[in-house]
């Protein structure tokens, strides 16, 4: 299955047209996370009836700046005792995991960066990277509290996958292909051919909606897990530990770990996007669609996942390490399991 | 139960223990007992159905001149009667005995008095300073106080 | 690296090993510098040692060298987030000590300041719990109509927080023209956003699994402890200063003391505390609604300031029920106008003292929830 990218379709499929395929996601992910850091400053104040930033730029709209470039000008300190390769690579490490998965993202019919056909697997095998980039922080800081946040992250990133890997494995069963631009192909037309109702198919689909809606839901739940977010942020829990597994760092490789979580909090969104939501399709047919269009849907519709993600974080408190694992293990997997089984069921009626 | 019937009861029971019982001045009257048998005391005063004292409101170390004192002002919860206790030892030899195992906020109490006052607490399963630094010398709230010139090399008056 | 290290251990050799953490001086949740010394295996906490002493300042020092009035602004600081009700009992200490007769209105314009101090520590106290446990905008729900009642007060005293208002046999100024007004305003603002906070937080699943049925205090293990305030209500005893030692005139509002009921959890678990606090702001609206319908406007209230404060030899301990419990002042004077002896009964620091109690066989994360449903300020800790 040949994926069309319109960079090659201009360029050729040259050194020049890899490199501009590989640095589009790259600018797209810093532009984005400044955005994001923005929206986050202003959805919190919405909610929280303020104002937020006004002094930076009209309506404060220049604060990420202004804060990535104070994060630039910090001083960068190590600790004394710290493992210093260990500490030096681990912010490294989390943000190449995150920028990583980009590479299958999906943005429109005609730009995916590499359309290789096992995409979801891959996003979830360079999504457990950062697992091992926290570990490394956690441990090379030389901190209790960096140890423990490292330490309960890893006990939640292997619990949130679980339930996650079925909900995308329902996908799989349901669409027959894990290339991520195919799956976005099944689902042209009006939004009722999305995954999460139920699929492309005739009216007998109407059964296995409830269970593609649940898959969706558990799939972001732990999504908001896997990306440490309000209220399962118990591994930088600040409450109790401070910052968890970046509680040392600062400056630049602090500033890492924060775009990387941004970028992440993006991926789940993209991923939940593309496999529930139609990726880049319109919803109304071929009402505003196309490639330009696909892009501008695909994003929205992502965006729009961040945004629930953000209004979560600023409403509900967060919760201990033993319910998050409760909640884990003993109620998302049993689901998971059964709506996995009632999809695999419908499919195999068909 | 007024502060001069549980005098008069504990006076009846204990003899020699219960000194005095003061009411001449223009607020709080008081019951001075000696320090030997103030755990007695003090646990009757918890116990016993009329006096019930079960709440102590407050614990004070006191410089006296020569003496150290201290004093309880106790309270009950049912009764909602209060009682004012009062002990003094010489500063030669500071030793109460502890109520800790009495009421159990007498813990940090009584080490706050130990600290700032210097009275000994016999007894007490954990007699350190809690408000000023563990190794600071010397008990500041004592009349005769005179600050540290240095504490670890750092000036300490300025 | 100079040598390799050789690692040819046994697994039946290895322990599972308690670790000791410093929790504090610096750390988001100790609310001050308060340090605590703990001991966890994994996550659970097997021993809590609290360290004091970081913002001592000498306050009973500093008392015995200085004339009677002059200890008032110093009494502001023990316990900053409730300053008019610090002074109180020390005013009301040193007026029954010499005898004086206060008039009306003065007692009136007491009971609003301190039940309007106290809404705004019940403030502070449950904005900070639902930081605690993570949650971020009711905090600042609180903290925004906090502000206006900081607004009343600094109208009244001058300053925002150490209002250094309340004399011997009197106060330092009257009420400003318009506020009654505001105070029935703050009154409507109040119970609007403890009814969103209802919904925000206090009923949200996930705030109720976090705080119930953690860190109970039994009732006969607070009283034992001394505890006061909502720390002892919220274990469901009925013990309010206000009705059960009735001072100034409280005996003639119409109010309740709300208790803790273990309405969601065991009785005396942290959402019971935190739950009294809020009641308890519905309690203090009702007292200053009744406060401003009763209260005289004419009236001088400087009338009873005596010239010279020199009290007779003797001594006096007086307390009253203060946002966080009830704070005591023994006073004994020497017939000066100096006192021979000024201890001050912090209720923080009774109230902490159980904390090593209570937070044992609970998870590190509940530990800082007790600390906070506690509802601590460190300058009342170490004085």
């Amino acid at each position: 299955m040949e994926n069309v990218n319109f960079i090659y379709d201009l360029l050729g499929k040259n050194f020049i047209a890899i490199i501009l395929v590989i640095s589009l996601p790259l600018m797209f992910v810093l532009v984005y996370a400044l955005a994001a850091i923005l929206a986050e400053l202003k959805v919190s104040a919405w909610i929280q009836e303020r104002l937020g930033p006004m002094r930076t730029g009209p309506w404060g709209i220049l604060q990420p700046i202004a804060e990535v470039v104070k994060l630039i000008q910090k001083e960068d300190i190590t600790p004394d005792k710290a493992n210093k390769p260990l500490y030096n690579l681990a912010p490294f490490i989390i943000f190449t995991g995150a920028y990583a998965a980009f590479a299958v993202i999906p943005f429109s019919e005609y730009f995916v960066p590499a359309g290789i056909n096992l995409g979801l697997f891959y996003v979830f095998a360079v999504g457990s990277i950062s697992a091992i980039g926290l570990v490394m922080g956690g441990w090379a800081s030389n901190n209790k509290y960096s140890l423990m946040g490292a330490m309960r992250s890893v006990a939640q990133l292997i619990s949130y996958e679980i339930p996650a890997a079925m909900a995308i494995l329902s996908i799989v069963v349901l669409a027959s292909t894990m290339n991520m631009q195919e799956i976005n192909k099944l689902q042209s037309g009006w939004f009722w051919n999305w995954f999460i109702f139920g699929g492309p198919g005739s009216i007998t689909k109407i059964w296995v909606i409830p269970f593609t809606i649940g898959l969706s839901l558990i799939y972001f739940i732990s999504s908001l897990a896997e990306t440490n977010r309000v209220p399962f942020d118990i591994p930088e829990g600040e409450s109790e530990l401070v910052a968890g597994f970046h509680t040392e760092y600062s400056g630049m490789k602090f500033a890492m770990f924060f775009f990387a979580e941004y970028a992440n909090m993006f991926i789940v969104a993209a991923i939940l996007a593309t496999i529930f939501l139609g990726g880049w399709n319109s919803p109304f047919d071929t009402f505003m669609q196309g490639p330009i269009w696909g892009a501008f849907w695909f994003i929205s519709k992502a965006f729009s996942v961040v945004f629930v993600q953000i209004w979560l974080r600023w409403t509900l408190p967060r919760f201990r390490v033993d319910q998050l694992m409760y909640v884990g293990w003993k109620v998302l997997l049993p689901i998971s399991f059964v709506c996995f089984l009632a999809v695999s069921l419908f499919v195999m009626l068909k | 139960m007024l502060a001069n019937e549980i005098f008069e009861q504990l006076k009846a029971e204990f003899g020699e223990a219960v000194i005095e019982y003061n009411d001449k001045q223009p607020a709080d009257s008081y019951v001075v007992v000696s320090a030997n048998g103030l755990f007695e005391i003090c646990h009757r005063l918890r116990d016993k159905d009329d006096f019930l004292f079960d709440y102590l409101m407050s614990l004070s170390g006191m410089d006296l001149g020569e003496n150290v004192g201290v004093v309880y002002h106790l309270y009950s919860m049912k009764h909602k009667h209060k009682l004012v206790l009062k002990v003094a030892v010489p500063k030669s030899d500071p030793k109460v005995p502890t109520v800790e195992t009495i009421w159990r906020t007498a813990d940090w109490h009584e080490r706050e008095a130990f600290d700032l006052i210097g009275v000994h607490f016999e007894g007490h399963h954990n007699l350190i300073r809690i408000l000023c630094p563990y190794d600071w010398e010397g008990h500041p709230l004592c009349k005769d106080y005179e600050t540290p010139e240095f504490y670890h090399g750092m000036k300490v008056s300025y | 690296m100079s040598e390799k290290k050789r690692l040819d251990l046994e697994y039946s050799q290895l322990e599972s090993d308690r670790m000791r953490i410093n929790v504090g001086p610096q750390h988001p949740s100790t609310h001050g510098v308060l340090r605590l010394e703990v001991e966890i295996e994994g996550e659970i906490v097997t021993e809590v040692v609290p360290h004091l002493g970081y913002l001592h300042r000498s306050f009973e020092k500093h008392c015995e060298k200085m004339t009677y009035p002059q200890i008032i602004p110093y009494i502001d600081r023990i316990d900053y987030i409730a300053a008019m009700n610090n002074e109180w009992p020390y005013v009301m200490a040193m007026e029954k000590l010499m005898g004086i007769q206060i008039p009306e209105k003065v007692e009136f314009i007491r009971v609003i300041m301190a039940e309007l101090n106290r809404i705004a520590n019940h403030q502070i106290a449950v904005a900070t719990f639902g930081l605690d446990a993570g949650a971020f905008t009711p905090f600042l729900f609180f903290f925004r109509d906090r502000e206006y009642i900081i607004w009343i007060l600094e109208k009244m005293s001058g300053a925002r927080l150490l209002y250094n208002y309340f004399r011997i046999g009197g106060l330092a100024g009257d009420v400003y023209p318009g506020f009654k007004e505001d105070c029935l305003n703050i009154v409507k603002q109040v119970r609007k956003t403890n009814a969103e906070v209802m919904d925000l937080l206090i009923y949200n699943r996930i705030f109720i699994q976090r705080t119930a049925n953690v860190g109970i205090l039994p009732a006969d293990v607070a009283i034992n402890y001394a505890c006061s305030g909502p720390v002892l209500r919220g274990s469901g005893v009925k013990y309010d200063l206000r009705k059960d030692e009735t001072y100034s005139i409280y005996n003639r509002f119409d109010f309740d003391i709300p208790v803790g009921t273990g309405e969601v959890g065991t009785l005396g678990d942290c959402w019971d505390r935190n739950m009294v606090r809020v009641n308890e702001m519905e309690q203090s609206c009702r007292i200053i609604e009744q406060a401003i319908a009763q209260m005289p406007d004419e009236g001088d209230v400087q009338s009873a300031i005596p010239k010279r404060i020199k009290p007779p030899v003797g001594e006096v301990y007086m307390r009253a029920e203060n946002p966080k419990g009830d704070l005591g002042f023994y006073i004994v004077s020497n017939g000066t106008d100096k006192p021979e002896r000024v201890k001050a009964r912090g209720t923080s620091f009774v109230n902490l003292s159980v904390i090593p109690e209570i937070s044992k066989g609970y998870m590190f994360a509940d530990l800082i929830l007790i600390l906070g449903s506690i509802d601590i300020v460190l300058g009342e800790v170490d004085r």
